[in-house]
């Protein structure tokens, strides 16, 4: 039975791309062919298509939500859709792919393993194909798919493929992705997109769907550096557990087991993991995303924003911190500014100090003589916090590199932030 | 050998822990929306693994309309006792004597729609500045796009078009006085994965999400349970049969679907084999217009 099989790993991937890449068209693909889509859904989508004087049932539309956007015939914030096959789970981070999105691309990445970036044959490599793959490289998404759709509008012309496969591999060697998969295919046909295409023999990689089964995800997490933010402190002081004592948490990073010696930080004692529960159920090993509780040897001063490390590999500890930031809200970035900071589980205030350039999302430019960003915007910062932050260089930890800013007055998240190493 | 893998259901466990506890560091006066159906069911048991030994950070609220399934009351009051926590009823008769709402009159009234101003009140009374709910990204068009941490102004309103980015694992927990905020740890879950989870954890369920015989009527293509609070249509005949629901809302608005499943297994695989979501196929609230969510999230529904 499809989806039954409790073993079946999680996967979350991000699109982006507009309506003309037949980005909404690729989904509806996915959703219609894996079976995933119901047969109300599917009289809904016919309806509206009827209603609206559409030429043919329109499959994009099963994945538009809001009212607004179905009006506007566009997407204009990140929605989720959900699959499953035998063998995997999946979560699609679905966003639009216009630069004034450039928030919401970045917002889908942020959670992404996979991004599938979208061109139409016929226009090859696209500004705004090099601005996904930008975003997915800047975000460490570990795994691209360049997916070449449209196919049947070229006539299934291999030359047609490999040079746009060639045109990206030369952008592509500027970036930092470790993994890139090219797919030929026609979402509206089907093409390569669950089914095999019978159009492009000369074609031998996987189909998509196959390419999302079977991509190795395993080591895409850090399974190295210990890194456990405490979330919560369990204490029940009750008749049946005076003493009881666990720091709940997910774990950022490493394989944390029984017996362990630790630090804690910022204070900087050393104590032992005497044990792991997971929910009242022991664990001998906790490794991420586990969500767990931890006991330690010593009665130790341990709060939420604390975090436990090994004593041999320490994260950085500091106040001044070097950030790329992407702005998120109308109003522009203040420097010397001051904003709530949120980093892993822990509340601070920071003052921009600096702007040391805004980057170019389609080129990668750096333009050193702006010193403030606006909305949708990429550029380099540094801050002063208030208190220290336990942190990790971004790319060595996506979970204790990232940050968020948010304005004190009105409590809108403003800027997402990757912490740069020294 | 540990292998390091983390298996879909155990991922999205893991995911909705780390969101209850996220709230509850972050806010201080949270409660726990339950309303017996299989979802707040769910939330009971993460809130059981995310916060035990201790007892919850948070009281349970129901919004009572009055039309609820008697099984599903019987199962409330059982399921709070053997947690030993602290459940807050408000009633949505209470909201139609204060006359804050008026009772619609008809074969097709409903209190669907009053229970948000019973479910806005029962917050401001309780000074509560967050709410937890079992909503699904999955269930509906309009809910694919919410927020886990979704903001609510003072008049208890969404904005869909003016909310929060929410990136990583960050969540930004922060209102003002009279705002609140709804959380939602199942955001990323699908029917499928609740009736996975319940059946890898050994949940009881009220006995109504299972087969059982029982006086029902069609109407507009649906089944719906024979009960006090609705009047027959002309030509509408009560007839029995072997019916489960797949969802639990009011008896006016909840409809059955014709099953034998009787057992879990048997209902995981209706439901992996099921050709209609469960909102479509069983929820009236949802058919009015093509934004009937939409329209009512926007006012403050669950």
């Amino acid at each position: 039975m499809p989806g039954i099989d409790e073993e079946g790993e999680l996967l979350r991937f991000s699109t982006a791309g507009s309506v003309d890449d037949g980005k909404s068209t690729l989904i509806g693909r996915l959703l219609y062919d894996t079976k995933t889509v119901f047969e109300d859904q599917v009289q809904h989508v016919e309806d509206v298509s009827r209603r609206r004087g559409d030429e043919r049932v329109n499959l994009a539309l099963l994945t538009d939500g809001l009212r607004a956007e179905r009006e506007q015939g566009i997407t204009i914030d990140v929605a989720y859709r959900y699959f499953a096959t035998k063998r995997r789970k999946f979560i699609i981070a679905d966003t639009p792919g216009h630069v004034q999105y450039t928030r919401n691309m970045v917002t889908g990445a942020s959670t992404a393993q996979l991004s599938i970036v979208i061109v139409d044959a016929r226009h090859g490599l696209l500004e705004q194909s090099r601005r996904h793959a930008f975003i997915a490289s800047l975000l460490r998404i570990p795994h691209l798919v360049f997916a070449v759709n449209k196919m049947d509008l070229v006539g299934w012309d291999e030359q047609t493929f490999l040079r746009i496969e060639n045109e990206f591999r030369n952008f592509a060697a500027r970036l930092d992705i470790q993994d890139i998969a090219f797919i030929p295919m026609s979402a509206l046909t089907g093409a390569n997109v669950v089914e095999r295409s019978v159009e492009m023999p000369w074609y031998h990689g996987p189909t998509l769907l196959h390419h999302l089964e079977t991509v190795h995800i395993t080591s895409d997490r850090n399974l190295i550096d210990v890194r456990f933010p405490v979330q919560w402190v369990i204490r029940p002081q009750s008749e049946q557990h005076p003493d009881y004592r666990g720091y709940a948490g997910q774990v950022a990073g490493g394989v944390l087991r029984v017996g362990d010696e630790v630090l804690v930080l910022p204070s900087g004692v050393p104590t032992k993991i005497t044990r792991i529960e997971q929910h009242g159920v022991e664990v001998e090993a906790a490794f991420p995303p586990m969500s767990v509780t931890i006991h330690l040897a010593d009665n130790v001063d341990l709060s939420r924003g604390d975090m436990l490390c090994r004593p041999n590999n320490q994260p950085t500890v500091g106040q001044d911190l070097d950030a790329m930031i992407c702005w998120m809200a109308d109003r522009p970035l203040q420097v010397q500014g001051r904003y709530a900071l949120k980093h892993t589980t822990r509340w601070s205030r920071a003052m921009v100090t600096d702007v040391l350039y805004r980057m170019d999302v389609n080129t990668g430019h750096r333009d050193e003589t702006l010193h403030t960003l606006g909305l949708n915007d990429l550029g380099r910062i540094r801050l002063r916090a208030m208190t220290p932050i336990i942190y990790d260089p971004y790319k060595q930890n996506r979970a204790t590199g990232s940050f968020i800013l948010v304005d004190e007055t009105t409590n809108e998240t403003v800027a997402a932030g990757l912490l740069l190493g020294d | 050998m540990i292998t390091y893998r983390r298996s879909h259901l155990r991922a999205l466990e893991d995911e909705a822990v780390h969101i209850m506890r996220e709230l509850a560091a972050e806010r201080e006066r949270p409660c726990l929306l339950f309303s017996g159906g299989k979802d707040s069911i769910v939330l009971l048991r993460l809130a059981e693994k995310a916060f035990r030994p201790a007892r919850f950070p948070f009281p349970l609220l129901h919004v009572d309309t009055g039309h609820n399934f008697p099984e599903t009351i019987v199962y409330r009051d059982r399921r709070v006792a053997e947690l030993g926590e602290r459940l807050i009823v408000a009633h949505v008769q209470d909201s139609i004597d204060k006359g804050r709402v008026a009772e619609e009159t008809g074969p097709r009234a409903s209190r669907n729609r009053l229970q948000t101003t019973t479910l806005l009140d029962a917050l401001l009374d309780n000074k509560f500045d967050a709410a937890i709910g079992g909503a699904r990204r999955d269930e509906e068009r309009a809910r694919a796009k919410e927020r886990i941490f979704s903001h609510r102004d003072e008049f208890g309103q969404w904005d869909p078009k003016n909310q929060r980015p929410e990136l990583w694992s960050l969540y930004n927990g922060r209102v003002k006085r009279g705002e609140h905020l709804r959380i939602f740890p199942l955001s990323n879950w699908t029917e499928l994965d609740v009736w996975q989870y319940i059946a890898a954890e050994d949940i009881p369920l009220p006995d109504i999400y299972f087969a059982h015989r029982r006086e029902v009527f069609s109407r507009d293509g649906m089944l719906y349970a024979q009960n006090p609070f609705v009047t027959l249509l002309p030509g509408e005949k009560v007839i029995e049969q072997v019916v489960r629901f797949r969802t639990i809302g009011d008896m006016t608005c909840t409809g059955a679907v014709s099953s034998p499943a009787s057992t879990l297994d048997e209902v995981i695989a209706e439901v992996a084999a099921a050709r209609l979501t469960e909102r479509g196929a069983t929820r009236a609230d949802d058919r009015f217009t093509e934004a009937a969510m939409e329209d009512r999230k926007r006012e403050g529904y669950f």
